[in-house]
């Protein structure tokens, strides 16, 4: 098994979908000759051409307009968002039509698209590189939303996304791209969409996150395990649909639930998860439900007193679970 | 106030092809390719969709049919321009709300239309979750997603896209309203298809109003036409109320745009009806501006047009309009009858498998 950064698993995925399946294609702004400002398209131009590797113009709600026009004549298209914070001008598209093209036409109409996005914060990239924009997708019916956290769960379930024949908003956290390695098999695979994964196993917290948070989970897991707290850390990798079985019997078997995420805590992929253990696993409790979220300020600021004081950590990660603990 | 109403600035191409000869006496002046049975046909058409667009505003009215919007006045643009399109038979259709008569025309029967407006379960285009001919009707090649305005221009591009990298030769038509033309994704359909030279006609049925905002108010032009000089493909002005201008205008950017690329279309029109059944017009409309305008009702201009050039009899006007009205009561009855789909299909394809 070789070791690749997540962004390299990105690459791979989809330079392997390109080659099975001709009508995969990839646009967005500089993914051609340059290979996409963080390179997740590099080398594509070179292998599969100008036609299936576009540089459009600066134009995101184009990007995806075009995208779901190519779907439904059967295409596969992988429309590249260059940072999240752009998404906005594309919003429209994604949330307005391709939400509603099968449910609106009674399924005579699909969109077998991926939207990949690179979002998230921790990079000093201050309000407009920085935002989180999971809520908006997970709120959305009609739409599946990826969030893998490692090499092996970003490839896996990119080409699963690539395959499926629903919009998919494929979210890669910026700072997990080049940070974070992982063993990635030589032979293919994929990887369930909606399965969430126990990435270490433990019987008297659950914490449940996703992305870059869910490698804090871990080290604070490693850390407050030498204080006899044994967590058991749930990586959700998808958003939507929501893998509501592996948190609520996780839930019922440690009866502590603590989440993590850096979006804005208000409204939340957190507070969905909150309502689903609280609804399905109350008899089980032993503590109130805790949620570590962003604050409900508009994005992590620039400044990096700012920067840190907005971001959970591995530090206060461990603080929540000692609390937790102590209940 | 009145609209300011500019004449032609440019002509589209008028050129015979070469080889096609003139069809028969009644047909002279009839640009290439098309015959005195097309107009026939298509004059039946336009009576049949007059008839159902009054009886849908009727059965608003009734209470049975809960929102429509009107295509009387757009008929010549929207049927001169779809009788091109049939004849290519390799086009497919991105048309907007106002379009009755392009949705109708390419392929539905009346009834099904009259199901579609009183959302009864069977409606050809969302089975009757969405406004009245709205969703997509793939057997007819035509789809229209939503009433966001503007949002199918980007979509109708990377339609063609798709089948240009797919080499199957369609030809795209989307049309529009002058009130959409001020979206940004209008631009950024224009500039997209104009960079790739996709084989898309953009078709503006300018009736001069955005509801109840003039053009004036809307852009710092008379023609919209000139701004496709600005995505680098040629614009051209039609006199949207003459069928057979439309369908030549059309006819040639269908080829252009096969070989060349884009070409934006703009059809002047009339809106006869209020904006929709929940507006009303005299709120904003100049006394007597329908009334003018009425003056060129295409149903009427083609029938006495059809008559002049001796190819129908007035007797055979009033016995198509009879036949269509049979046809729109039976379809009537027929949709009234129906049942809406059943609640428990609320959660059905919301995903695909
Ligand atoms: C993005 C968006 N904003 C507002 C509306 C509400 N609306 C529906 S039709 C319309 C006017 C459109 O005018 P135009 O494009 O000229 O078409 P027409 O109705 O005149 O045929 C408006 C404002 C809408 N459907 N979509
Ligand atoms: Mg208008």
């Amino acid at each position: 098994m070789a070791v690749v950064s997540v962004i390299e698993a990105v690459r791979e995925a989809i330079r392997e979908e390109m080659r099975r399946d001709s009508n995969v294609f990839v646009l967005g702004e500089d993914v051609g000759q340059r290979g996409g400002v963080f390179l997740a398209t590099q080398g594509l131009l070179e292998e599969f051409g100008g036609e299936r590797v576009i540089d459009t113009p600066l134009a995101e709600a184009a990007i995806m307009g075009i995208a779901l026009g190519a779907a439904y004549r059967g295409m596969r298209p992988i429309p590249e968002v260059q940072f999240s914070d752009f998404v906005w001008p594309a919003v429209n598209q994604l949330i307005g039509e391709a939400a509603r093209v099968c449910y609106g036409t009674h399924g005579s109409l699909n969109v077998p698209m991926v939207v990949r996005i690179p979002y998230g914060g921790g990079i000093r990239g201050g309000l407009f590189h920085s935002q989180n924009v999971e809520a908006m997708f997970f709120h959305t019916p009609g739409l599946k939303v990826i969030a893998p956290a490692t090499p092996f769960d970003a490839k896996g379930l990119l080409k699963s996304a690539i395959r499926d024949n629903n919009p998919v908003i494929s979210l890669e956290h910026k700072k997990t791209y080049r940070l974070v390695r992982g063993e990635v098999p030589e032979d293919e695979y994929t990887l369930p969409i909606g399965k969430a994964d126990i990435k270490r196993p433990g019987e008297s917290i659950t914490t449940v996150s996703y992305g870059l948070m869910l490698h804090y989970c871990l080290e604070a897991a490693e850390q407050v395990s030498q204080e006899g707290i044994d967590v058991e850390v749930v990586d959700l990798r998808t958003l939507k649909p929501l893998d509501k079985e592996t948190v609520v019997e996780s839930v019922k078997k440690t009866g502590r639930l603590l989440i993590v995420h850096e979006d804005n805590i208000t409204g939340g992929v957190g507070a969905e998860v909150a309502a689903v253990a609280a609804a399905e696993a109350f008899e089980f409790l032993d503590a109130p439900i805790a949620r570590l979220c962003g604050p409900d300020v508009p994005t992590m600021p620039f400044a990096e007193t700012l920067e840190s004081a907005y971001m959970p950590s591995t530090e206060t990660v461990a603080v929540a679970l000692r609390n937790l603990a102590a209940y | 106030m009145a609209r300011p109403r500019s004449t032609p600035t440019k002509k589209p191409p008028t050129k015979r092809p070469a080889g096609a000869k003139p069809v028969q006496d009644s047909a002279a002046g009839l640009p290439g390719g098309l015959t005195t049975d097309d107009l026939v046909d298509y004059y039946k058409k336009m009576v049949m969709v007059r008839l159902v667009d009054e009886r849908i505003w009727a059965l608003n009215r009734q209470g049975k049919v809960p929102i429509a919007a009107s295509c009387q006045g757009h008929e010549a643009a929207q049927l001169g321009s779809l009788l091109a399109a049939e004849k290519d038979g390799n086009c497919f259709l991105f048309p907007y709300y106002r379009d009755l008569a392009v949705k109708m025309s390419a392929g539905l029967t009346a009834e099904q239309v009259m199901l579609s407006f009183m959302g009864k379960e069977g409606e050809p285009y969302s089975n009757a979750r969405q406004f009245p001919l709205q969703g997509a009707d793939l057997p007819n090649k035509v789809i229209q997603i939503s009433n966001v305005v503007a949002a199918g221009l980007t979509q109708s591009v990377g339609y063609a896209l798709a089948c240009t990298m797919l080499g199957d030769h369609t030809v795209v038509l989307v049309y529009f309203g002058d009130g959409a033309s001020s979206q940004g994704e209008t631009h950024e359909a224009m500039n997209f298809a104009g960079v790739h030279r996709l084989p898309v006609i953009f078709i503006c049925e300018n009736n001069g109003y955005a509801i109840s905002v003039p053009q004036r108010r809307q852009m710092n032009l008379d023609d919209l036409a000139s701004r496709a000089a600005g995505y680098g493909f040629p614009g051209f002005v039609v006199d949207g109320m003459d069928l057979v201008q439309c369908y030549e205008a059309t006819h040639h950017a269908i080829s252009h745009a096969r070989q060349q690329g884009p070409v934006l279309l703009e059809m002047k029109v009339d809106r006869f009806m209020p904006h929709t059944t929940d507006d009303d017009d005299r709120r904003y409309r100049p006394k007597g501006e329908v009334e003018e305008a009425r003056k060129r009702d295409p149903v009427v201009t083609m029938a006495e047009d059809l008559v002049h050039r001796g190819i129908i009899t007035r007797k055979q006007v009033e016995e198509i309009a009879a036949l269509a009205l049979r046809e729109v009561d039976a379809a009537t009855d027929a949709a009234d009858a129906a049942s809406p789909p059943g609640a428990s299909s609320l959660h059905e394809m919301v995903y695909v498998p």
